[in-house]
């Protein structure tokens, strides 16, 4: 009998946790339901291996455009911002990069020029980016060597994804901003337009 | 050992049942209810205080607006479709305005869903939007409104008592500013 108690508050409590996680994340109607939901993600779950005042470690990847795009071409002209989103056609990331799509002047004003990042494929990205529109700024695939880059920086997550995180490096190739927020919510815009404002002042 | 049993099982279904209203939460707006209570800072712009009929300072909620029919946008500026939509509902809303019949009478407002203030304000800066957007920054509002997708529109009449009820409640954007206008004030029976 007591066997039968305790399984039925295991029983109970695993059901609780089975149940779809209500995310509140303002789904765009543009998606339909072609977004995965993953639910409530553990916030953050990897260690930073690069810091603030440090040198940005330069890296080349391919972009959905074609070209090969790396962070050293932009040295001594621009700041960039890198996004480094989780996953393709899942919720949160699915609003994020429309967001900066129409913020364009805001990064032109503060002379950045913004990278958007992820581990999926090339074919992915093409079909996922597409949904949002013309973006204005490259898309890039860290999808082989698997994350390479976000586990440089130390923001690729032991799924395989990486977190949702935001470094700016100035135009003298230093990190200036790292921001790895909690990978279910979207960082608010004014994050990066402060940090750029300050890099500029 | 059976009454253990029995304990253990009054506490199971006790924490199912307190879970239960949290994770149901609110449906969409519903024609023919009153919407749920949801209240915003009145404005620091002026002309939008004067718009909205409201006195400065402290919060209002959407039935103290000064007018008969109330149309409400729920957004995101991270919304493609809102952002694709955003020069239609300019239109919409050109339309009252240039009609003498309905500048007064009808009034619009803009609920931007998880945007902060700053993102609020990117958004209209953008697309030029001349009526009054507010901030729902930690989804407050959104979550009232059972979650919708966005855009969706919300239109509300409100009577002479200041009694309310919502005539209108649908996900999507106007795709067509006249249809639209001509389609709410129909269903406002305006």
């Amino acid at each position: 009998m007591k066997l039968m108690g305790t399984f039925w508050i295991l029983w109970m409590t695993m059901s609780l946790l089975a149940l779809p996680v209500n995310s509140a994340l303002a789904q765009s109607g543009s998606w339909q339901d072609n977004v995965y939901d993953p639910g409530k993600l553990k916030p953050v779950d990897s260690r930073l291996k690069v810091e603030v005042g440090q040198r940005a470690p330069d890296f080349a990847l391919p972009s959905v455009s074609g070209e090969i795009v790396s962070l050293s071409r932009f040295k001594g002209r621009k700041h960039v911002v890198i996004s480094f989103v989780p996953a393709a056609w899942t919720t949160v990331c699915s609003d994020q990069w429309p967001g900066y799509n129409i913020a364009e002047a805001l990064f032109a004003e503060n002379n950045a020029i913004l990278l958007g990042i992820s581990v999926d494929n090339i074919p992915t990205l093409f079909a996922w980016t597409r949904q949002m529109g013309e973006l204005w700024f490259p898309v890039l695939s860290d999808f082989w060597p698997h994350g390479k880059v976000a586990d440089t920086f130390g923001v690729l997550r032991s799924d395989g994804t990486s977190e949702r995180a935001i470094f700016i490096i100035d135009k003298a190739g230093i990190i200036r901003y790292a921001h790895v927020g909690d990978i279910n919510r979207r960082p608010d815009l004014k994050g990066i337009v402060d940090a750029l404002t300050a890099l500029n002042r | 050992m059976k009454n253990k049993f029995i304990s253990c099982l009054i506490v199971a279904v006790v924490v199912v049942a307190l879970s239960m209203p949290a994770l149901a939460g609110n449906g969409p707006p519903v024609v023919g209810d009153a919407l749920p209570e949801m209240v915003f800072p009145v404005p620091q712009n002026a002309s939008h205080r004067e718009y909205l009929g409201l006195e400065e300072g402290g919060t209002f909620s959407i039935p103290q607006i000064d007018a008969q029919v109330v149309i409400i946008e729920i957004f995101s500026m991270y919304c493609p479709h809102c952002q694709r939509e955003a020069p239609t509902v300019n239109g919409f809303y050109a339309k009252i305005q240039n009609d003498g019949s309905l500048k007064g009478r009808v009034k619009m407002i803009g609920i931007g869903v998880g945007n902060s203030e700053f993102e609020v304000g990117v958004f209209r800066k953008k697309y030029n939007i001349s009526f009054p957007l507010f901030a729902d920054a930690d989804f407050s509002a959104h979550k009232k409104l059972g979650e919708v997708r966005t855009p969706y529109f919300i239109g509300i009449k409100i009577a002479d008592d200041r009694n309310h009820r919502v005539f209108y409640s649908q996900l999507g954007g106007p795709h067509d500013a006249r249809g639209f206008l001509e389609k709410m004030l129909q269903q406002a029976g305006q």
